[in-house]
């Protein structure tokens, strides 16, 4: 299990972000970027924080966090795993490719795996629409997905 | 002279191995001895050919391409460093048949050198139309980029010189540039290039944008699916301030303009211009109602011209060469060079800048060749998510924004997704309202309900529930979405829905006929 930081803990680390960041024209999402790198996801424990040091309401800040795919409630598993299920893709069989996938971490998508080590995600479009189907693992582009390339990342994220 | 390797690091070439060719000529390098400087330019455009390794040779640049890490021993043993012989070889660059038959203006540098070196960019004609720009009147400035007809790319195909005319004429304390880099559509990746390959076209565009209206500031919203591109624009925009190009003085001149780049957080829904203003301000991407326009309240309520990445990166060619050279290219009110992105299920895919005008057919066929797959082409959708499906009948139409609207289409971003005859329009459709469901901002009922009303009526379709009854009620709520919605999300997703029914209708035929049929 990710250890989770005590709340007072996350208070003071999301309010040094807020200081870096609050000077910027429209700060919010900057910080919540912040957060989200520092934690892993944006703890409710960092809602009200934020809101204080904004000067919005909670509800607002909510409002923003909710809004956005991004922005996670709670951890992701180690590797984060994103598959492109746009047009481009599955002119090229990304349902296909996102099915097997889905069997071989025996988890669907927005879900992660028992062990926290993968959670699968859906994606629309990377832009890598010549080199379809495509995916991302932890930032770095794959594309032309093919069996072999399945294994490997399969085999990376059990590793 | 040292030997100088090109290796892209585009995220396109990345994807295809770009990294794994770079460590093994690294590597092969080191172990032969050889002095050599690896350079990472952007892409070229044609990815059928990425990872296309360029090396410098006293008779100009020669390409090898796909280049496997594999290949990197035997590229070696056949001298490719002074442009030898190899089963990869494909000669200049710039005579490889689909970079050769491209116009390119606002590509011209992308993909050749380093990114994010300046010199490299003034030393291909870049700062040029800024250059001009400073030491022009503002009105001067919009009155050439309204005269080269230049209409914005990123979808709405709006004029970009009465746009920036109208920023011009409002008084304002502060005015906003906004850069709309939340190229969310699915077979586009021309803004992705641009950032990747020539950031500083951008931030030319930009500039020249800031003193042609009174705007001090700029902002490029990027989506967070583009990692690479966000990190380049950040060290772009800070060489162009250390060399001048930014900051209290733009290029010596009074002229003020600085910039910041911004990250999206994976709403798609934030590549409509004013939802992205309401993301910008630290809001929920929520659409707003215009008017007011976003070039009278925009911005914290300030002036702003919000363009998408290709309108202001072919602004500075137009400033350096003349509203008049740009105008020359294209057709009826198309003018000057559109980025084609050709993508999905298709040979030759990649990025091809050509002047408006080839037809639909040229593109798929001739320049695309075709399926990846090998099978006949059954349907292309252009325009993204939001564009129609077009079948073979209608390839004889021009790339042109008002031919494709004459046929109930679009030409959006420019991208074109080819689908092979194994597709299925009815999921296709399906798909569409699938994905409106998802990025619905919510505002409007037509988009918010509607989407997800259109998924449960297709799936009844599909199930061969009263099909004709159902596919009555599609069209009525596609009529709805389309006249009722606030914003194209909701507005243009009967695009793809309806030319779906009407050029493909076997595939909206009763379940047990589709059974029996497969």
């Amino acid at each position: 299990m990710t250890m989770q930081p005590a709340s007072t803990e996350i208070a003071s680390r999301t309010a040094a972000i807020i200081q870096d960041l609050k000077g910027l024209e429209g700060p919010l999402l900057p910080i919540l970027h912040g957060i989200q790198e520092e934690f892993g996801h944006v703890p409710q424990d960092a809602l009200p924080v934020i809101a204080d040091g904004l000067n919005l309401s909670r509800a607002e800040v909510h409002g923003v966090v909710t809004f956005y795919h991004d922005f996670r409630a709670r951890p992701a598993g180690r590797h984060v795993l994103k598959l492109c299920q746009a047009e481009a893709c599955q002119s090229m069989g990304s349902d296909a490719v996102a099915a097997k996938i889905k069997q071989l971490l025996g988890i669907d998508f927005h879900e992660t795996t028992s062990d926290g080590s993968v959670t699968l995600e859906p994606v629309y479009c990377l832009g890598l629409c010549a080199c379809s189907p495509s995916a991302m693992l932890d930032g770095e582009v794959i594309g032309r997905l093919d069996d072999d390339k399945i294994d490997e990342i399969v085999a990376e994220v059990r590793s | 002279m040292i030997p100088r390797i090109y290796i892209p690091g585009d995220s396109g070439a990345l994807a295809l191995g770009a990294e794994k060719v770079a460590k093994a000529v690294r590597a092969e390098l080191a172990e032969r001895g050889i002095e050599a400087k690896i350079v990472r330019n952007g892409s070229r455009g044609a990815y059928f050919l990425e990872p296309m390794v360029e090396v410098a040779t006293a008779n100009g640049r020669v390409a090898y391409g796909p280049v496997k890490p594999s290949d990197v021993k035997s590229l070696f043993d056949s001298g490719f460093l002074t442009g030898g012989y190899h089963k990869r070889w494909l000669g200049a660059p710039d005579k490889i048949p689909f970079l050769a038959k491209q116009t390119r203006l606002t590509f011209a540098r992308c993909g050749i050198n380093d990114p994010l070196s300046l010199d490299a960019y003034k030393s291909l004609g870049g700062l040029k139309g800024l250059q001009n720009a400073v030491a022009m009147a503002p009105a001067e400035i919009v009155k050439q980029v309204t005269e080269s007809g230049l209409r914005g790319r990123g979808g709405a195909g709006f004029p970009t010189g009465i746009k920036w005319k109208t920023v011009l004429d409002t008084a304002g304390e502060r005015k906003y540039i906004v850069c709309n880099a939340d190229e969310g559509d699915s077979a586009t990746f021309a803004d992705r290039m641009i950032m990747e390959g020539d950031p500083f076209v951008l931030i030319e565009g930009m500039t020249i944008a800031g003193i042609a209206t009174g705007a001090t500031k700029g902002f490029v919203y990027i989506r967070s699916e583009y990692p690479h591109a966000v990190a380049v624009m950040n060290k772009a925009v800070e060489i162009a301030r250390k060399a001048g190009v930014l900051g209290l003085n733009v290029l010596g001149s009074p002229n003020a303009f600085d910039m910041e780049i911004r990250v999206g957080a994976g709403a798609y829904v934030c590549g409509e211009e004013t939802s992205l203003l309401n993301s910008l301000e630290g809001k929920r991407g929520v659409v707003r109602a215009k008017p007011p326009l976003p070039a009278i309240q925009g911005l914290f309520g300030k002036p702003t011209v919000i363009n998408n990445v290709i309108s202001l990166a072919s602004v500075p060619v137009i400033m350096d060469k003349g509203a008049a050279f740009y105008k020359d290219f294209g057709m009826g009110r198309s003018r000057g060079t559109i980025p084609i992105q050709i993508a999905g299920n298709v040979k030759h895919g990649g990025l091809f800048e050509t002047a408006f005008g080839l037809t639909l057919g040229e593109i798929v066929d001739d320049i695309g060749g075709g399926t990846a797959t090998g099978r006949p082409v059954k349907a292309v959708q252009v325009g993204g998510p939001l564009g129609a499906y077009f079948p073979r009948a209608l390839f004889d139409t021009p790339f042109d924004y008002e031919e494709f609207a004459k046929r109930d289409g679009l030409i959006g971003h420019a991208g074109i997704t080819v689908f092979d005859d194994t597709a299925d329009m009815l999921k296709q459709a399906r798909f569409a309202m699938e994905f409106c469901a998802i990025e619905s901002c919510g505002k409007c009922t037509p988009c918010r309900i509607g989407s997800t009303r259109g998924v449960e009526v297709l799936d009844k379709v599909a199930a061969g529930i009263e099909p004709e009854k159902n596919l009555a009620l599609v069209t009525d709520l596609c009529n709805t979405m389309k006249f009722g919605s606030l914003c194209a999300l909701g507005g243009f997703t009967p695009y793809p829905v309806m030319s779906s029914i009407t050029h493909f209708p076997e595939d909206f035929k009763p379940a047990p006929a589709r059974v029996a049929a497969e």
